[in-house]
């Protein structure tokens, strides 16, 4: 139960941390960051909830693994984006003449 | 160019004046409590949906019961999730594969670099490390049928081989070949092809027989697998590539 608890506990404020960071942080990078580490505070939450005594319920662990997956794809297309955000931004080298 | 994570205008990393910062520590402290304070005083109910997974094991094919939620009772999920990585792998892809070029180049999917040199030792771990990846990958896709792991957790420690021989520069990964863009949608194709079989032998298209959901599953994994892994693999090798001339490009 306590160790149940433990989890439940540290994903909220894992959850917590990440929010501030999304919200305050500038660099989109950063923000990219605590985004994940809302997602995992979630799965933590989600993972210590599928803890029934002796009973593992198998449902939010399968959801976890997908939630896992396409958070991964989330991030590679969110990086992918910055990237090609900083290349318009960047300026662009001038030709000499 | 990541390495520089401050803004141009600001030269800060925080994009919030202190008040403003504070206030917002107040609301997610007050936040994050009340939900703590939820956790601890709620009950939990009874495991409906466990004990229905539990109860029905038995017809789903494999033993492990978190394989069978994710590839039998809720397969719909799965077929998505493989769906979106390769929505993502499509996005990420070079452009050059986009760019008007009809005949797609004949070159091999992993070809050796002979001009880079690579530090004896990292050549002789990786030649150690890139095999053990390959067989830790193939002993999780056996062992989810009847313990943890599984389709997922094996493609992303077979991509982790790639992106080690990646890293170490000595080797070059082709995306432009038909072949290769086989393998990346590999997983969702062999998924529908068994859905659609499945539906001609039931009639419904997710909800396998119980004599065959094992071979089912085991297929599907294989294929999930193969394009997990290759998609994992080309999200890295894509993004590094991309970030590579920028950054250079940031240190003159």
């Amino acid at each position: 139960m306590t160790q149940d608890l433990l989890y439940s506990i540290t994903g909220i404020v894992l959850f917590g941390i990440g929010l501030f960071g999304v919200i305050a942080a500038a660099h989109i990078i950063r923000k990219l960051i605590a985004l994940n580490t809302m997602g995992i505070g979630v799965f933590m939450v989600l993972l210590a909830a599928a803890r029934h005594g002796v009973v593992t319920d198998p449902v939010p662990h399968a959801m976890v693994l997908t939630g896992i997956v396409v958070a991964v794809a989330g991030t590679a297309l969110c990086l992918w984006l910055a990237l090609q955000l900083q290349l318009l931004d960047s300026p662009v080298p001038e030709e000499p003449p | 160019m990541f390495l520089k994570l401050e803004t141009r205008e600001t030269g800060s990393d925080v994009g919030l004046s202190t008040l403003a910062c504070f206030l917002l520590g107040v609301v997610i402290t007050t936040l994050s409590a009340a939900l703590i304070i939820a956790v601890i005083v709620s009950d939990k109910a009874a495991p409906e949906l466990a004990s229905l997974a539990m109860q029905n094991l038995n017809t789903s094919g494999v033993e492990n019961p978190v394989t069978a939620v994710l590839l039998n009772f809720r397969s719909y999920d799965t077929l998505l999730e493989i769906a979106v990585l390769l929505i993502v792998a499509v996005a990420v892809l070079p452009d050059q594969c986009f760019a008007g070029k009809t005949s797609l180049p004949a070159k091999r999917f992993l070809s050796r670099n002979v001009k880079h040199q690579v530090n004896p030792v990292l050549a002789g771990l990786l030649k150690w490390l890139v095999p053990l990846a390959l067989l830790v990958g193939g002993y999780l896709l056996w062992i989810g049928a009847y313990a943890p792991g599984g389709a997922f957790q094996a493609g992303a420690v077979i991509a982790g081989a790639g992106v080690a021989l990646s890293l170490a520069g000595q080797h070059d990964f082709t995306w432009q070949t038909t072949s290769v863009r086989i393998t990346l949608s590999l997983g969702l194709l062999v998924f529908i092809v068994v859905a659609a079989i499945n539906n001609l032998i039931t009639g419904t298209t997710l909800q396998y027989p119980v004599s065959y959901a094992g071979l089912f599953i085991l297929i599907i994994e294989v294929a999930a697998t193969i394009s997990i892994a290759a998609i994992l693999l080309l999200l890295f090798v894509c993004l590094k590539a991309i970030a590579e001339p920028a950054r250079e490009g940031d240190t003159q």
